[in-house]
């Protein structure tokens, strides 16, 4: 458990109007915002909360390269090496009728590999039991989740979100990590953000 | 902001200097190449066949280029897009080269045509339908219904004038907006007739472009191959050459401080297609080559074996050949995948520029090894003609950019290109 037993402030807004400017606020004063969980992508929010670029479709490209040597490798060990067959009088090494499986393990590759990789960055798996802040978070509401700290005072916070325009404000507790890695996302300080 | 843009004078000096220099290279030709002599014997005496081939392929390669332009114009506007209208007045500035293109390419073809020029066109030789003929040939012969030079003039006359016609009336519609404010109601009316008049030009776009044109102009040179996938690679090749002109005129409005809405999520979104369309031209090049290659029959082969060569011998356009895939897939592929690469304005003009030349030798490569053969070349008057048609389109496009406001200020979707980002 990377992540152990956190507390949290969560609230829950029902407008995506209010909820960008109260992301900004939030962060502006200094608040942690653990996450924010909304029922369909909201474009522009991740770069309202600061979180960095996903490094997953470098990921992808390494994956992609990775099946595009293991099948030009297999291949041609195979036909040419290991088991060398006259299929219709080609040449061994021929590379033209290669290239639809060298190009499908490419993208097979770069898809299970994403897959799976997107599923650890969200600490996702079979079996593993994820807290839900707010079962409307799926349905209609955006559930900004706030880090609490030793130093947080949760009622100044709470306060804080009421004023943000949060429609039910709560305090939870939760366990945060499962595995090797921080659960935690990357993310800038407000006070790193161009036009401060 | 003014959003009338004035040709700066170095705009006009290159592009007078560039059609200077074209018709130089294409007097020279005129002169020196006897273009209306007719080569006694296959392979002799290539000068004038040398003329018509690169009239041909330069005529031909730069009007589907502009034209692509009011395509990509048609589709976005079709898919309801939102976000070309920051540049759309680009995309209208270059489809409106069309008719200039189209007359001076209609006139090489008559001529290529009606000059009974049997060694750009082997159909054209009317021995070749004739049973009693020594040099008659079924093959061409069985495609006489659709190879003939009647059924060619018409088609390809009708072709040109629709082209024009529909793009003019897809130009003077966006011109009609500068004049009013739309309210909601006429906004939606207008974008419906727009759509209308959008999807009638894709359809003819693909009865021509993608289907006719292309077996007529250019699959028609090597008559007794064909391939299902020519015109398609034909489309691919010209369209993202097209999307990457449309680049370099937005880059340099841009440069120059107009396109005030444009940003990079724009740029960004027109790379993201010539990066697409770079793989999907590959994926026909190469469905097209491996179909040939695998089944090995040798009235297929034969187009390849021109080009390439065979294991013992080398073709003359081996390089070319070789060179073409390179600079129109792998460079694409390996430069314009980053997402920082889309959005740097410098290697996108660098990029859009390779795939320019790359598809302009692809063309080279499909006009040149069934005309000339070994005898073609790659000089001075090979890249003055393609000068012309370069000057030529930048006078057109900086005519219809100066005269017109760069802002399609009134088009009921502006302000979604405004806020657009990917």
């Amino acid at each position: 458990m990377a992540g152990g037993i956190k507390k949290f402030v969560v609230g829950a807004f029902d407008d995506e109007k209010v909820l960008f400017p109260a992301v900004k606020n939030v962060r502006k004063a200094g608040y942690k915002i653990h996450d924010v969980y909304t029922p369909f992508p909201i474009h522009g929010l991740d770069h309202a909360m600061g979180i960095r670029e996903t490094s997953l479709h470098t990921a992808g490209f390494i994956y992609a390269i990775t099946g595009t040597t293991t099948a030009l490798g297999c291949i041609s060990w195979i036909l040419t090496k290991d088991w060398p067959l006259n299929i219709g009088g080609k040449p061994h090494f021929s590379l033209p009728a290669w290239i639809p499986i060298t190009f499908e393990l490419t993208v097979l590759f770069s898809a299970v590999g994403m897959v799976l990789t997107f599923c650890y960055l969200c600490q996702l798996s079979p079996f593993v039991k994820k807290h839900h802040f707010h079962p409307r978070a799926t349905d209609d509401l955006f559930i900004m989740a706030i880090e609490c700290t030793d130093k947080t005072n949760d009622a100044e916070v709470q306060n804080f979100l009421q004023n943000a325009g949060a429609k039910e404000i709560n305090v939870q507790v939760a366990e945060t990590g499962w595995w090797i890695g921080t659960y935690d996302k990357e993310q800038k300080l407000y006070a790193d953000e161009k036009g401060y | 902001m003014n959003h009338n843009f004035e040709l700066p004078g170095s705009y006009k000096k290159w592009t007078y200097g560039l059609i200077i220099a074209g018709v130089a290279a294409v007097l020279y030709g005129f002169i020196m190449y006897h273009p209306f002599t007719h080569p006694a014997h296959h392979g002799q005496d290539t000068d004038s066949t040398r003329f018509w081939a690169v009239l041909l392929q330069n005529s031909v390669y730069w009007l589907l280029v502009v034209n692509a332009a009011m395509f990509f114009l048609c589709v976005t506007t079709m898919a309801m897009g939102g976000w070309q209208i920051a540049f759309r007045r680009v995309t209208e500035a270059i489809s409106s080269v069309v008719p200039i293109l189209g007359v001076l390419n209609l006139v090489i073809l008559m001529a290529i045509v009606w000059g009974g020029r049997t060694d750009i066109y082997h159909w054209l030789d009317p021995n070749v339908t004739n049973p009693a003929s020594p040099s008659y040939d079924s093959i061409l012969a069985g495609k006489s219904g659709f190879l003939n030079a009647k059924f060619f003039t018409i088609w390809s006359v009708l072709t040109v004038a629709l082209w024009w016609l529909l793009g003019k009336k897809m130009r003077s519609m966006s011109l009609e907006t500068d004049k009013a404010q739309m309210d909601y109601e006429t906004g939606k009316k207008w974008i419906w007739k727009n759509t209308v008049w959008a999807s009638l030009f894709t359809v003819f776009f693909g009865l021509t472009v993608a289907s006719t044109i292309p077996w007529l102009w250019l699959m028609s040179i090597d008559a007794h191959w064909y391939s299902t996938m020519y015109s398609w690679y034909t489309f691919a090749s010209t369209f993202v050459s097209g999307l990457s002109l449309m680049a370099l005129y937005i880059i340099y409005l841009k440069n120059r401080g107009q396109l005030e809405y444009v940003t990079d999520e724009h740029l960004h979104d027109v790379g993201k297609f010539m990066f697409a369309f770079s793989v999907f031209w590959t994926y026909l090049w190469f469905s097209q080559y491996m179909l040939i290659w695998y089944s090995n029959q040798p009235e297929e082969t034969k187009y390849f074996i021109e080009r390439i060569g065979t294991v013992d011998k080398s073709g003359p356009f081996r390089g070319i050949f070789f060179f073409n895939l390179i600079i129109n897939f792998i460079c694409p592929l390996l430069i314009l995948m980053k997402k920082s690469s889309k959005r740097n304005w410098t290697l996108m003009t660098f990029m859009a520029v390779l795939i320019i030349f790359g598809h302009w030798i692809d063309f080279y490569q499909m006009v040149m090894p069934g005309t000339l053969h070994e005898h073609a070349e790659l000089m001075p008057f090979e890249f003055g003609v393609a000068a012309l048609f370069i000057g030529l389109i930048m006078w057109g496009t900086g005519n219809y950019l100066s005269k017109h406001s760069l802002l399609a200020k009134n088009h009921p979707f502006l302000k979604e290109s405004m806020i657009h980002h990917t």
